[in-house]
């Protein structure tokens, strides 16, 4: 038997190796699925619902759904964008994103999928939460008025870093991420080149004294709309 | 035919969204055959002089003279855009949302530091502040928006032109941020 399995994304055939999830074999052809808890390198959680595409007509994650032979996938249509749109419209509304004023902005996930979702402003509510900035360490902040509580720092530490120093804390829609210690950052072994300060797609985690060295207009995704990369082959 | 009108006013703002619309250059002489221009800070006009097609909005409402202009641009305006991060979700002004009232003015009025003697501001001519800072959307109907901080002026003038011509409006990639 062939270690290769067959599949459609919106029509276009494509092939990939077997033990593949949806979102990684879509990547190997070229095709971009939007997606926000994801990251190479981690265990997928599927959490935030942004890769959400139909396999075989039922709605799935598609970075925990494992790719089967001969599988119909959805990715680009009307329904499953708007989906995706209303996910991210709640994000913005849910915590207290300033992109103005945020050190990330332009190279910044979350900012950078309402761009390739052409969101022109949410139609929810905004909540305007108070929520707690962590700046107890010298050279690493936490605000938590940006987090999205993907938790990639989370698994990055534990998983990539090895070292059990951020976690979740409280429930549903208080869940927050906190350093593991009652004196906040300042208490744990955090460095700027930890694999956790990289993995945050917001402008949650801050290395201090970094923010606003690239021009407006040479920033990440600036001229350039997220995913472009695996588009075009070069991820 | 009459050319149809256009007023603009800026709420809780920095006028930085009028600059930007200012930014769009020799362009303006354009507009200008397209449009008239009514109620506006360009041109100093303080009254309505008559039924508007567009209303350009900046800023959101932090008081209760920004929820009258605002609904008054409601009514002579046939159509309303939200220009700008704080037209749209209140901007850098919405910073104080999550504060009570009180702690705010108490401590821009009595406890901050370099206060001598404060009151908080209470003269009738004063129009009062409101308990948080409102997007436009979530005080009238808005139409459109046009975000960014400010908006790329190519994005003002595109969405104008497609609006006043009635073609498809081009917007390209790099003209919609949101900073």
């Amino acid at each position: 038997m062939s270690d290769k399995l067959g599949f459609t994304i919106d029509g276009k055939e494509c092939e990939a190796d077997k033990g593949r999830s949806i979102l990684e074999a879509a990547a190997d052809n070229g095709v971009y699925i939007p997606h926000l808890c994801f990251m190479k390198k981690l265990r997928p959680v599927g959490s935030c619902r942004v890769c959400t595409i139909k396999a075989n007509g039922r709605n799935a994650a598609a970075c925990t759904t494992p790719l089967a032979d001969g599988m119909v996938i959805e990715n680009n249509t009307d329904e499953l964008n708007d989906l995706r749109r209303a996910i991210i419209e709640m994000l913005f509304a849910e915590g207290n994103h300033f992109c103005p004023s945020c050190e990330r902005s332009g190279s910044c996930e979350l900012q950078a999928l309402a761009y390739r979702l052409n969101i022109m402003a949410p139609r929810f509510p905004y909540m305007f939460p108070l929520r707690k900035l962590d700046a107890t360490h010298k050279s690493i902040f936490i605000d938590g008025n940006r987090c999205i509580q993907c938790g990639r720092c989370v698994r990055a530490a534990s998983e990539l870093d090895g070292k059990e120093i951020l976690g979740f804390i409280g429930r549903g829609g208080k869940v927050r991420v906190k350093a593991s210690s009652t004196r906040g950052l300042a208490g744990v072994d955090i460095s700027p080149n930890d694999e956790c300060v990289k993995a945050c797609p917001v402008g949650s985690i801050i290395v201090k004294e970094t923010a606003y060295r690239v021009p407006i207009g040479q920033r990440q995704y600036d001229a350039t709309p997220i995913g472009a990369d695996v588009e075009s082959g070069k991820a | 035919m009459p050319k149809p009108k256009i007023a603009t006013c800026s709420l809780a703002g920095c006028f930085g969204c009028h600059m930007s619309v200012l930014d769009i250059d020799e362009r303006i002489l354009k507009l200008a055959e397209l449009v008239e221009f009514d109620k506006s800070p360009i041109n100093d006009i303080k009254n309505f002089t008559g039924e508007c097609l567009v209303g350009l909005i900046e800023g959101g409402c932090c008081n209760s003279e920004n929820v009258e202009v605002l609904r008054s641009f409601r009514k002579n305006c046939k159509i309303l855009i939200s220009v700008g991060e704080c037209a749209i979700m209140g901007g850098l002004p919405s910073m104080r949302n999550g504060i009570p009232l009180k702690e705010c003015l108490d401590e821009a009025y009595l406890n901050g530091p370099s206060v001598v003697d404060g009151q908080i501001p209470n003269d009738p001519e004063l129009p009062l502040i409101l308990d948080r800072v409102y997007p436009c959307h979530e005080v009238v109907k808005i139409d459109y928006f046009l975000p960014g901080c400010p908006p790329r002026a190519d994005l003002i003038w595109n969405a104008l032109v497609a609006l006043l011509t009635g073609q498809p409006a081009d917007l390209p990639y790099e003209v919609i941020k949101y900073d």
